[in-house]
């Protein structure tokens, strides 16, 4: 997820400091990966040296400075082309459990068993998230959902990589 | 050797079909109130599991064990009763009773045991109710959804209050969002009546809601638990 875009659309209501953005991003996207303070200052020195926000104005209080920072239209053009623009969809080719599975066999191990050890771990993952989807509002079901069906698509890859060990057996053994 | 406190334990079961091998040395257990999952591709023997755990197949060599129990050891008549009283049944297609209503198909299975009338259909509509479909509890089968049908199913499993539910594909012909929600009341009821559910299944999602899974394949069973 890009950090910088993310704030950036934050600002698009309106002025805020570094912290009433940090606070405004864990609670709508950083439900397992809350923002550090040191990332969202640095991203802000960055968009703020691109052109893309502007300082708003500054609060001299008994701490540090605080900073307020608003959009300006560059920033918000940029948050309109980064939307507009479709993620690049990664297949994932050559991933470790292909790796492994292939080494197994090249190796007469039981390929088979890691495959099974491979599904259990997937599940106790999706037992987690199937259970916090229960437990959870819209959003945390969206998210989890969405964790779900990656597990799920490696999950009928892996299926069919078992049914079809006997013949990556052949082929890889050749 | 069953493990201790289990309710249901099967130990190497064989059946064949003809020349066709469905169980080879396969073997369960279950403990009250727990969600086992059964995965395994098509055609590996989990639904043979299934029914012979259920008593509705008979083995053709091993043990199944009920609550101290062999099933081996009973009649037709003794497993026939036991199915009423004690198990449950939700299968991939609701299987209602298509003259009847729902109140009255979720009503049937107390009928069967001698409840009278007014108290069978008063539990049953308790039991629509939980499922979120008493509203439909005067239309026939033919009249609700596939995902309504599989809910008044799993009110109609749940009504005798079994020990053991048995269920095979519950969600296999429902879509993502209707799967998700039998799912989810067919496990919070079964949590809160301690039953224990058979969960055989081919969707990790479904597996997902189970505590623990077994693996079957070529009719060889895997108990994931003690794996790793």
């Amino acid at each position: 997820m890009s950090i910088g875009h993310t704030l950036l659309g934050l600002l698009e209501s309106g002025p805020r400091h570094g912290y009433d953005l940090k606070r405004a991003f864990d609670e709508k996207f950083g439900h397992d990966r809350p923002l550090h303070y040191g990332q969202v200052y640095s991203t802000m020195s960055r968009l703020l040296k691109n052109g893309l926000v502007e300082v708003d104005g500054i609060e001299a209080g008994g701490g540090p400075e605080r900073k307020r920072y608003a959009i300006t239209d560059a920033g918000i053009t940029d948050v309109e082309q980064w939307l507009a623009t479709p993620e690049k969809p990664e297949p994932y080719l050559q991933s470790t459990l292909y790796t492994k599975v292939v080494l197994a066999l090249l190796t007469r191990r039981d390929a088979a068993e890691i495959l099974d050890t491979q599904r259990s771990e997937h599940l106790r993952s999706m037992r987690i998230l199937t259970d916090r989807k229960r437990k959870g509002d819209l959003a945390d079901q969206l998210i989890c959902d969405h964790a779900l069906f990656h597990l799920e698509a490696d999950l009928r890859w892996l299926e069919l990589t078992a049914a079809r060990l006997d013949k990556l057996r052949e082929a890889v053994t050749r | 050797m069953t493990p201790p406190g289990s309710l249901l334990c099967a130990e190497r079961l064989h059946k064949a079909y003809g020349p066709t091998v469905a169980l080879d040395g396969a073997g369960f257990s279950i403990h009250p109130g727990e969600i086992v999952a059964v995965m395994g591709p098509s055609g590996s023997g989990k639904s043979t599991l299934l029914h012979c755990l259920a008593g509705i197949v008979t083995p053709d060599s091993g043990t199944i064990t009920y609550d101290g129990r062999e099933l081996s050891a009973m009649n037709d008549a003794q497993r026939s009763a036991l199915r009423r009283s004690e198990f449950g049944f939700v299968f991939q297609f609701g299987q209602l009773v298509p003259e009847l209503t729902c109140v009255e198909n979720v009503a049937l299975p107390l009928r069967l045991n001698g409840t009278p009338r007014k108290e069978a259909e008063r539990a049953a509509l308790s039991w629509l109710e939980r499922l979120e479909v008493d509203d439909l509890a005067k239309k026939r089968p033919g009249e609700v959804s596939g995902g309504q049908g599989q809910r008044v199913a799993v009110a109609r499993a749940l009504v005798t209050r079994p020990r053991v539910l048995f269920a095979d594909e519950p969600t296999g012909a429902l879509d993502s969002l209707n799967g998700e929600r039998v799912m989810e009341l067919l496990t919070e009821a079964a949590r809160a009546t301690s039953a224990a559910v058979v969960l055989v299944t081919h969707e990790a999602r479904v597996a997902a809601y189970s505590d623990r899974e077994i693996v079957v394949r070529d009719g060889r069973s895997r108990d994931m638990e003690h794996a790793i």
